[in-house]
């Protein structure tokens, strides 16, 4: 497979603090590619330095074959990148916007309309608006086709999806996926732990460090233990009384359910008349499969 | 205590000119419940989240929150209501205890309370170190609890959380919504808006607004069943998609 990032060793640092650490991946041609992780895990910076806008302290990169330190100036011609503050001009029109990208980049955009229309279509009706006055979901595909707009080998979305409603942020992803059928391989990085299952693989980042790099279905089996959903009504009482049963390895809250494991790994029998005992006579135990956050919680105590 | 409302609205509208923002809206929120506010962009939940929280008056309908009528008595709905988002929440470049005498004078405590809320708030957090430390030098997931914990210093009726746990990893949050279990064990009633969700699973109750009524209505268990539908994300999805099958 045709390796369109390659990532080794990678660290970065902001004075005393080490945003990225030790930081080695690859991203294959074609894929959509996540990088999920909470606000600070390093995934800015670490975007920073594959659209080389910030050089590597430490370790070495090449994007499509060029190393990021010395061949930039060609890298920069083949990357679309969305910066996760929306990179528009409020005070120019939607249309003027995306003339404004193309031009910058040698282009025109009638040239590249057909790569674009999927995405633009949208929006085009708005086209004489400022791009100040779209909705959230708006300028996102409005950036996404000025991202688009040179035809770039790579794109690279920083947190696309961030204050976007979720009817959008579906469209979004859909929009990806066909992006992907174009041959174009993307990047992107989320907060959102349900957007994982989206990419085709994620790498699951903290404190600078990569967790886990796998497709988001193989994380989830990655879990180490059963895991059982515990749900009643008196949810603070329920996760109280979990925390202190003997038997309990880790309690926590998961939407509507409490996620339980036992220290024997296999259910503890003894639980409900605990419950019971407790005072929480409606609660029904089942087990259940591991998402995403159950393996990220497993790996973030690993380590 | 699950069926004193502390929200009541009946057919609240809200005009702004020839557009309707909110086209009749009825629901309650009870004492000690956590109830999930959700919409597309434009759906017109900040609407009426500012006539909820006594910043804006409704065009008619009756609109009770804490007690009081959201047409006359706004002032007093501002007293017995907290408040807290992701993007607004502390004073970066004052001290954890700095940050609770602002605000805690702002809710109108008086000096004496406030010296008794704030020790009595770093022990329960087990903050008593980070009391004189910038809040820009605190990690981003004590910030998000002292953040909620000033939202309720002055005991209100009522939170209302804007995307409390966005950005943070899944421990943080998970400790976050415990606190919100325990402020709402102890009664206070927690309103909670966001695009996200898998944040809207942790709710008691859900309501979802499209196009300035509220479309449905119920438990996540109950609407991902009615929906046939594995999540809240896809139940969303369907209806804001699909506005004319909804009876």
């Amino acid at each position: 497979m045709e390796k369109i990032i390659e990532a080794q060793g990678i660290g970065k640092s902001f004075g005393d603090t080490e945003a990225l650490k030790n930081i080695s991946f690859e991203v294959n041609r074609g894929e959509i590619f996540g990088f999920i992780g909470p606000d600070g895990a390093g995934k800015t910076t670490l975007f920073r330095i594959i659209t080389t806008l910030l050089l590597p302290d430490a370790g070495r990169m090449t994007v499509m074959g060029l190393d990021c330190k010395t061949g930039y100036r060609e890298l920069r011609r083949n990357i679309g990148y969305m910066p996760g503050r929306f990179s528009l001009y409020h005070d120019l029109t939607v249309e003027e916007n995306l003339n404004f990208y193309a031009t910058v980049f040698g282009t025109t955009v009638r040239k590249n309309y057909d790569l674009i229309r999927d995405v633009y279509s949208h929006i085009e009706p708005f086209r004489k608006r400022l791009a100040g006055k779209l909705s959230g979901g708006m300028k996102q595909k409005l950036a996404l086709s000025c991202a688009l707009i040179h035809k770039p080998g790579l794109l690279v979305l920083d947190e696309p999806t961030t204050g976007v409603d979720a009817v959008s942020r579906s469209e979004f992803w859909e929009m990806l996926n066909r992006l992907r059928e174009e041959n174009i391989t993307i990047i992107a990085s989320t907060p959102y732990m349900d957007e994982a299952m989206r990419c085709n693989r994620v790498a699951l980042i903290q404190k600078g460090q990569i967790l886990s790099v796998n497709p988001p279905e193989k994380i989830r089996e990655e879990f180490s233990r059963k895991i059982f959903s515990v749900k009643s009504s008196e949810k603070y009482k329920l996760i109280n009384a979990l925390r202190n049963f003997p038997g309990t390895a880790t309690a926590y809250p998961f939407g509507d359910s409490v996620h339980l494991t036992f220290r024997d790994n296999e259910q503890d029998h003894s639980l409900t008349g605990y419950l019971n005992s407790m005072g929480i006579s409606d609660a029904t135990i089942s087990e259940t499969r591991a998402g995403i956050e159950d393996r990220f919680l497993e790996l973030m105590q690993d380590k | 205590m699950k069926d004193i409302p502390v929200i009541y609205v009946r057919n609240l509208v809200k005009k702004f000119g020839s557009f309707t923002a909110n086209d009749g809206l009825d629901f309650e929120v009870y004492e000690g419940e956590i109830f999930g506010f959700l919409g597309a962009n434009g759906a017109g939940k900040t609407t009426a989240l500012r006539i909820l929280s006594g910043l804006s008056k409704p065009t008619s309908g009756i609109v009770r929150v804490a007690g009081f009528d959201a047409g006359n008595e706004a002032e007093q709905i501002k007293r017995n209501i907290g408040y807290m988002s992701q993007r607004f929440s502390l004073y970066e470049d004052l001290t954890v205890k700095e940050n609770i005498m602002l605000f805690g004078g702002i809710y109108g405590l008086r000096k004496r309370e406030i010296t008794g809320k704030t020790a009595d708030l770093l022990s329960r957090l087990s903050f008593e170190e980070y009391g004189d430390r910038l809040i820009a030098s605190l990690p981003p997931g004590l910030k998000q609890k002292l953040a909620f914990s000033v939202a309720v210093l002055h005991d209100p009726k009522i939170v209302f959380l804007d995307e409390p746990t966005g950005g943070v990893d899944p421990l943080t949050r998970r400790q976050f919504w415990e606190l919100i279990y325990e402020s709402a064990s102890r009664g206070i009633t927690v309103f909670v808006t966001t695009h996200y969700m898998d944040e809207a699973e942790y709710c008691d109750r859900i309501s979802i607004m499209s196009e300035g009524r509220i479309v449905a209505l119920d438990t996540p268990e109950n609407l991902k069943k009615q929906y046939n539908a594995v999540s809240i994300d896809e139940v969303f999805v369907k209806i804001a998609r699909s506005p004319e099958k909804i009876v």
